[in-house]
């Protein structure tokens, strides 16, 4: 399936193709370009930055706390940093993380030659990067957002909250939600209507799934968000009432916006994880994820239940009882597609032979940390107990497990197994064996005191604690974690960085993995697949037979592909896909403007919407027939040429 | 690293509502415990166990759906005791319930006894008495930003949230000292606004209620006469009342009985004659951010200052 010898007439022209799809070298091509490819490794490399400068942050606050009564950090700098902290690992690494690995991977797990709406891809990263920027240079200048991550009114509004802190926070939130959402149409279109003929539903991998299921939770969830965020902006700008109780606003609304969002949230950023993991746990036990109908039907409860559960953040606010049952009912119910994941996944491992290379083993310690997170989290799901342990140390101790176990992992994992398609090389086992243990180890000495902690009455948010309470000795065990895991993402830096020239050469499928991405070069060639494939089973690589068709026909000298059926990939028809252009730079340069001035003057979003029209029509100029233009291209027939025969009807 | 000498601990519950909690805790606990163990072992053997005849199809699935009943049993088990306990701990006893109004303030507690004679009224804050074996019943709400009374010895948290006046009710089954604090976050000395609930036997309880209830001590002494005409002619007014004296206003801490709390600042500081100087020349020095500015007066007004306020019991 891999390279197959075409008939002379059916060739492919590789150079040409290759040049075709080239976005160019140079900073103008690379300010223009609208490959996903690239677009993803910027976005992965982005959110990665933001990682460790988010951790740098902790590790601060790690300072700070590690004794009673420390002045290394005075309370005004220490809410700014706890804020951007969880701000930064929220909105700008966690989110933007997974949709970068689904903007990388999910056209070449389908078979496709690049994402839908390429451009739009190009703008969201521009969005991202920007709202990332704007954030950490207002932290810079000392404006920065210092209510924390969640910036609950009154404290973040007019009254109590001068300044623009919290309008820094709003419109960085406004930033990456518009990313967000552009990147989860692009998913969702790409795998429904791009996907290898013959990649029916039923043999769509496990990680495509994970990103669609997400993809569909953040176009519900994001609009929520914004609207808490914007009606902040107004209270703050024009004097709206929102959350004002004095006037008849409601500080309680912001919260239920907010944990609309919210909740759904961490399960954007759980979700494709457990892509990741299906993903990783069939490849490195040799046989097909077991489960695969359970598997996807978890994916889309917990996509959908994850909409019922946020008054659980809630139970302390006095709200009736009888809701608030309601919540606990789903929290918990939430546990059993999860857990059935966890059966399905362990089961693949109990039919296959395991074989532990850098991928599974941070697999394997996902199991652990994730378990133990689930089970904290189904605790904190019953409203008495939360009574007792809300806002403390022990949600801390829950929602870092659930979140570094349950993605941050997975994710190491999957930079690792992926790590040679982006590139070509082989990470070193060894140093990756070295980030494993120092940060596993580092995450649970860290992390698991604060359940603890939490327990003898540690609250959340708080920059110093006298001595006679008896924090110290657990704060100053968690400080020590938090040098070992700082070790540990620092062994991955050095390992990608030197791995780039040092690393073995990886070939097609260094893993023996079963995907489509593995059966194209690494790193894949512009066009993604010189032939493009079609399949007939679940795992391609290992079952499709020898002789199974490509794609043929497809114009090489313009950006043609190919467009299939929703449930059964059949072929469709063909569209020509844009060239790199500066138009979504520069419109996401003037959306900047319009976001950032609105937070001084309502006025911004009327001048401001000048210059994002004038963008947008450049974005949008039609092409001319000649062009190519996007005028569909119909096929004059359904069936795929054998290789030997030519085909019925002749292609353009 | 000094041992706790404070136990504020959910582990540690002193009253029928933090017990009820703490006995929930324990039960998921062990469940929880099990359950791990159990998963480990099927993942460990998973991942170690080699066989030429790889397990079949069908009994993996016949596994999985034993694990995912054995999750729904137990999901249904949590679930049924959660609400128990939760109606248990929700339920008011109104008889014979001690009520107070709880107001949260940036950085500090207000707290106000209702009677219903008027004049039985009082208030006090950042420490209240409660009578050993009798239900109370608060009603919380806060001032300015959203705050959270939590005394995790007694039961868990209430937010207290502009706008909304809840209920909230426990009862302390043991004397002592239960040190609570805030517990949303609610600006820059949200990490020092902590609170004591003294627990004692009725009798003891009344004869403080009654000492509450009296306006101001009469300064006694030379020094502390000089230190209430200090404290009416400074600023202190402007935020704090002293009942018995023209000082009326509620921004600050009511002071009429300040000498009877055993912490100043809401716990920042203890209450001592040395620490009331400190406080009064510069609070920003204990508790930076806070809303009460530093005092320029000189040492012997100071000294005058902190004997009247001590007077104050």
């Amino acid at each position: 399936m891999i390279e197959k010898e075409l008939p002379p007439h059916l060739r492919i022209d590789k150079a040409e193709l290759e040049k075709t799809w080239d976005d160019g070298k140079g900073l103008y091509a690379w300010l223009a370009a609208v490959n996903h490819k690239s677009i993803g490794r910027r976005y992965i490399v982005t959110a990665m930055c933001f990682f460790v400068i988010a951790g740098v942050l902790a590790g601060v606050m790690r300072l700070q706390l590690s004794r009673p009564g420390n002045d290394l950090l005075g309370p005004d700098l220490y809410d700014q940093i706890f804020t951007m902290h969880g701000t930064t690992m929220m909105f700008l690494f966690a989110v933007p993380v997974m949709e970068a690995m689904g903007v990388y991977f999910v056209p070449l797990m389908v078979g496709a030659r690049n994402i839908c709406f390429p451009r739009l891809n190009a703008f969201s990263y521009w969005m991202y990067l920007f709202g990332g920027i704007f954030i950490y240079v207002s932290f810079m200048l000392n404006i920065g957002p210092d209510n924390g991550w969640f910036n609950y009114p009154p404290l973040s509004g007019p009254q109590f909250g001068p300044g623009k802190r919290s309008d820094v926070w709003a419109q960085m939130i406004t930033f990456t939600e518009v990313s967000a959402m552009a990147v989860a149409v692009e998913i969702i279109v790409t795998a429904f209507k791009l996907r290898a003929p013959g990649m029916s539903v039923s043999r769509i991998p496990i990680f495509v799934w994970a990103m669609v299921v997400t993809a569909f939770m953040v176009i519900f969830a994001m609009p929520a968000v914004m609207v808490a965020s914007t009606s902040l902006i107004l209270d703050r700008l024009v004097a709206t009432q929102f959350f004002n109780a004095a006037e008849g606003g409601d500080a309680l609304l912001f919260q239920h916006l907010f944990w609309f969002f919210g909740h759904p949230e961490v399960y954007i950023i759980f979700v494709p994880a457990a892509g990741m993991v299906g993903t990783i746990v069939a490849t490195f036990s040799r046989r097909p994820l077991f489960g695969y109908v359970a598997l996807v039907l978890s994916l889309v409860s917990i996509g959908f239940i994850g909409f019922g559960l946020w008054v659980h953040h809630m139970f302390a606010t006095g709200i009736p009882q009888l809701g608030e049952s309601f919540f606990t009912a789903a929290s918990i119910m939430i546990a059993l597609p999860s857990g059935i994941q966890i059966f399905c996944w362990i089961a693949t491992m109990w039919g296959g032979k395991v074989t532990i290379k850098s991928p599974m083993l941070f697999v394997l310690g996902f199991f652990v940390i994730f378990v133990i997170g689930g089970l904290s989290g189904v605790m904190l799901a019953s409203v008495p107990l939360d009574l007792q342990v809300h806002d403390t140390y022990f949600v801390a101790a829950h929602f870092h497990y659930v979140l570094i176990g349950g993605a941050v992992f997975p994710l190491f994992g999957a930079l690792h197994y992926w790590y040679p398609k982006i590139t070509g090389r082989m990470l070193s086992e060894t140093i990756a064996t070295w980030t494993f243990w120092l940060f596993f180890s580092g995450f649970n000495l860290t992390f698991f005191p604060m359940h603890l902690l939490g327990l003898r009455g540690m609250p959340r948010r708080v920059y110093t604690y006298p001595p006679e309470v008896g924090w110290g000795l657990m704060n100053l065990i968690a400080g020590v974690g938090a040098v070992l895991m700082v070790l540990g993402v620092l062994s991955l830096l050095i390992n990608a960085y030197r791995s780039r020239r040092l690393g073995q050469v990886a070939g097609d499928n260094p893993w023996g993995a079963s995907t489509l991405e593995w059966a194209t070069s690494s790193p894949p060639p512009n066009c993604n697949f010189f032939a493009p494939p079609t399949t007939s089973s679940l795992d391609p690589i290992w079952d499709d037979p020898p002789d199974q068709p490509v794609v043929v026909g497809l114009r090489s000298d313009k950006r043609d592909v190919l467009i299939t059926s929703v449930l059964d990939a059949e072929p469709d028809h063909r569209e020509i896909f844009p060239e790199p252009t500066i138009w979504p730079l520069l419109a996401a340069l003037a959306t900047t403007g319009l976001f950032i001035g609105s937070i001084f003057t309502p006025w911004a979003v009327v001048i401001g919407a000048i210059p994002v029209f004038i963008t947008l029509i450049g974005w949008f100029w039609p092409k001319t027939p000649t062009e190519g233009g996007t005028q569909p291209w119909p096929i004059e027939h359904r069936t795929l040429p054998m290789p030997n025969e030519a085909p019925a009807g002749g292609a353009p | 690293m000094s041992p706790a000498t404070v136990a504020q601990s959910v582990l540690d519950a002193a009253g029928p509502q933090a017990a009820a909690i703490e006995g929930l805790w324990w039960l998921i606990f062990w469940i929880s415990v099990g359950v791990f163990a159990v998963v480990m072992a099927f993942l460990t053997w998973a991942v170690v166990h080699r066989s030429d005849r790889p397990t079949s199809d069908s009994s993996l699935t016949r596994w999985v759906i034993g694990g995912a009943g054995a999750t729904v049993v137990i999901l249904f088990v949590w679930l049924v005791a959660s609400v128990w306990v939760g109606r248990a701990v929700a339920s008011p006893q109104m008889s014979n319930a001690v009520t107070i109004n709880i107001t949260g303030r940036q950085w500090w507690w207000q707290f106000e006894y209702v009677d219903t004679l008027p004049s039985n009224r009082f208030r006090t804050a950042n420490e209240i008495h409660i009578p050993v074996g009798r239900p109370v019943v608060v009603n919380v709400t806060s001032r300015d930003v959203i705050h959270s009374f939590w005394v995790p010895n007694l039961h868990g948290k209430r937010d207290l949230i502009p706008g909304y006046t809840t209920a909230l009710w426990f009862q302390a089954d043991q004397p002592g000292r239960y040190r609570g604090q805030c517990a949303e976050f609610c600006g820059y000395q949200h990490a020092n606004m902590a609170m004591y609930v003294i627990a004692e036997p009725d009798n003891d309880f009344q004869a403080w209620l009654s000492a509450q209830r009296q306006p101001a001590a009469e300064p006694g002494t030379e020094r502390q006469q000089r230190g209430r005409e200090v404290f009416l002619a400074a600023t202190c007014p402007q935020c704090h009342s002293i009942r018995g004296t023209l000082a009326g206003a509620s921004f600050g801490p009511d002071l009429t009985h300040v000498g009877s709390r055993s912490t100043i600042g809401a716990g920042v500081l203890p209450n001592t004659a040395e620490n009331l100087i400190r406080w009064v020349r510069n609070p920003q020095d204990f508790k930076p951010g806070n809303k009460m500015p530093a005092h320029d007066l000189n040492d012997a007004d100071l000294q005058a200052l902190a004997d009247y306020l001590g007077s104050l019991k």
